[in-house]
């Protein structure tokens, strides 16, 4: 049993990551939250210590986790923030597949007498380790060790289904007839079917599966708190858990479709509807001088930052470009849909390097009424989010995905590499329009080239 | 403690944890990711106590999550009256 001081250190230390959590609502206190829940963390691991658990080797645990700690540090120093959707998921996998093996050694030891502790088991054994080869495998994705393209296994939805329906009949199996080689194979169908759901998914559905994995990672460490009958790890789970399953909800709503398409891959199947109709249809395309032009006697402007904006590394100059238009007294805000980046809030966070301050991101709701009053939009490195077939064409991928309304303003500007259309595969017609001018190159560059023309102006 | 007390915190920890996520912050959600990992990486206990041995990668989780967490947040100060050094050069 253990002792009651150590359960009330145990208290303490999830009210302090409860604090950690609320302390995001607002960036003013989201600093110091973390903290807490830093000193929580701290508190749980050394009260573990303190508690005289049977250790094997205390000194050489302590090397472990002082070895463990350093590293940790000074990854998480070192990464870069367009490099944050690889850490997460990476972290991800490795706490969901502890959660399973953690579950799977108490069974070996305790074997499976008590049968609801017995369910917790299995469920901690198949959530975790869906989680862990699902995060790898997206993991894998992000950092580009795999094509980030959806991989189509043929009849993979079949085998897919099949591999889950064995899953849970050997789980069921395995709660009324508990067995050591039934546990080892109910973890390698869970192994698999963890990567078969993430194979088909594509680079644009990342977010969604990240923040569904992130979840699956907090059940199964909330079921392994079970398993072991330990507080702390029930609460602190659980919170996890639900912090997944609100991002997840969240991701599916800005993607318009509910979340089971992203995970049978839509983007893949449906593609073909319009796409190369425009090959060479006129376009209206101009010179940084234009551009800068236009914004520098805009009353309003919307900058529309996209993934494109990072993978150029030009968040920077973005910014510069927001400062000498405010200091030219006009209005510039930033738009940033929810799904800009490659997880929940990503672009939030390449922008806030760049030093933007953040009062000026705004979400897709606030902003979407200013459209109709901005003289120009300026599209940096993003496409589907802006486009309107999601509004008119119902045989687009994206149909009913809600989007930034930048066609009620007075004039567009994108700055793009080329007419190739964005993820998703589908003509914009804003492109065409009227209203738009197009300035072709590296975002950086052509960023840099609009300062310069700005500065001269 | 038996099992209902345990599924008792469960259950309550779900209307705490939907609660105080629902509050949070739309620009901070990639911090929110973050910090989530950081904290489920307190499984590192369960970790210990089962084996009563070392585990680097859980402690990596824990240290590096909450690290990366602070080192984002710490971007997202509060605005000065336009904070930018007098003629912004390139970066």
């Amino acid at each position: 049993m253990t002792p009651t001081w150590v359960q009330l250190a145990n208290l303490l230390a999830a009210v302090l990551f409860i604090f950690a959590l609320k302390g995001l609502s607002s960036p003013k206190s989201a600093r110091n939250g973390n903290l807490l829940g830093a000193a929580g963390a701290v508190l749980a691991t050394a009260v573990l210590f303190a508690s005289g658990i049977p250790l094997s080797n205390i000194l050489l645990i302590l090397a472990a986790v002082l070895i463990g700690s350093a590293i940790g540090w000074i990854s998480a120093r070192k990464v870069q923030m367009t490099q944050m959707p690889q850490l997460v998921a990476l972290f991800n996998g490795v706490g969901g597949g502890a959660a399973a093996l953690v579950a799977v050694i108490e069974y070996l030891e305790v074997g499976g007498e008590n049968k609801i502790s017995l369910a917790a088991t299995v469920f901690t054994v198949v959530i975790g380790s869906v989680s862990f080869s699902g995060s790898i495998i997206t993991f894998l994705k992000l950092q580009e060790l795999m094509t980030s393209r959806p991989v189509i296994i043929p009849a993979g939805k079949w085998v897919t289904m099949l591999v889950a329906a064995l899953t849970v009949v050997g789980a069921v199996w395995l709660v009324i007839s508990p067995q050591v080689w039934l546990l080892v194979a109910l973890l390698v169908l869970s192994l698999i079917f963890g990567m078969l759901f993430v194979l088909p998914v594509g680079g644009a559905d990342v977010p969604i599966v990240i923040s569904l994995l992130n979840a699956f990672t907090g059940l199964s460490v909330a079921a392994s708190g079970y398993v072991l009958n330990n507080v702390l790890l029930i609460i602190a789970g659980t919170l996890v858990g639900a912090s997944g399953t609100l991002l997840t909800k969240e991701m599916a709503k800005a993607m318009g479709r509910p979340i089971t398409s992203t995970l049978f891959g839509a983007f893949s199947g449906t593609t073909a509807g319009n796409t190369s109709t425009g090959g060479d249809r006129p376009v209206r395309s101009g010179g940084p001088n234009d551009v800068a032009i236009m914004l520098g006697f805009a009353n309003k402007v919307i900058l529309v930052p996209g993934y494109g904006l990072a993978v150029a590394q030009a968040q920077g100059t973005l910014r510069e470009l927001a400062d000498l238009l405010t200091e030219r007294g006009v209005e510039v805000d930033y738009a940033i849909h929810p799904v800009a980046g490659r997880m929940p809030g990503h672009m939030n966070v390449l922008l806030a390097e760049a030093s933007v301050p953040y009062e000026q991101l705004k979400e897709m709701d606030d902003i979407n009424p200013e459209f109709a009053s901005t003289d120009v939009v300026l599209v940096v490195g993003a496409n589907d989010v802006v486009n309107p077939a999601a509004r008119t064409d119902k045989s687009a991928p994206i149909y009913g995905m809600p989007i930034l309304n930048v066609d009620q303003a007075q004039q567009v500007v994108f700055l793009k590499r080329s007419m190739r259309p964005g993820f998703a595969g589908i003509e914009n017609e804003i492109l065409y329009d009227q209203k738009t001018m197009l300035l072709f190159g590296d975002a950086k560059d052509s960023l840099n080239k609009v300062v310069s023309a700005l500065k001269n102006l | 403690m038996d099992g209902v007390a345990l599924l008792t915190i469960f259950i309550l920890s779900i209307f705490v944890g939907f609660e105080v996520v629902s509050k949070v912050s739309t620009v901070l959600h990639t911090p929110l990711m973050s910090g989530a990992n950081a904290i489920h990486g307190i499984v590192l206990i369960g970790a210990i106590t089962v084996t009563g041995s070392a585990t680097n990668p859980l402690e990596i989780n824990l240290v590096g999550g909450f690290v990366v967490t602070d080192r984002m947040l710490e971007m997202f100060k509060p605005k000065k009256p336009v904070a930018r050094s007098d003629d912004g050069g390139a970066a």
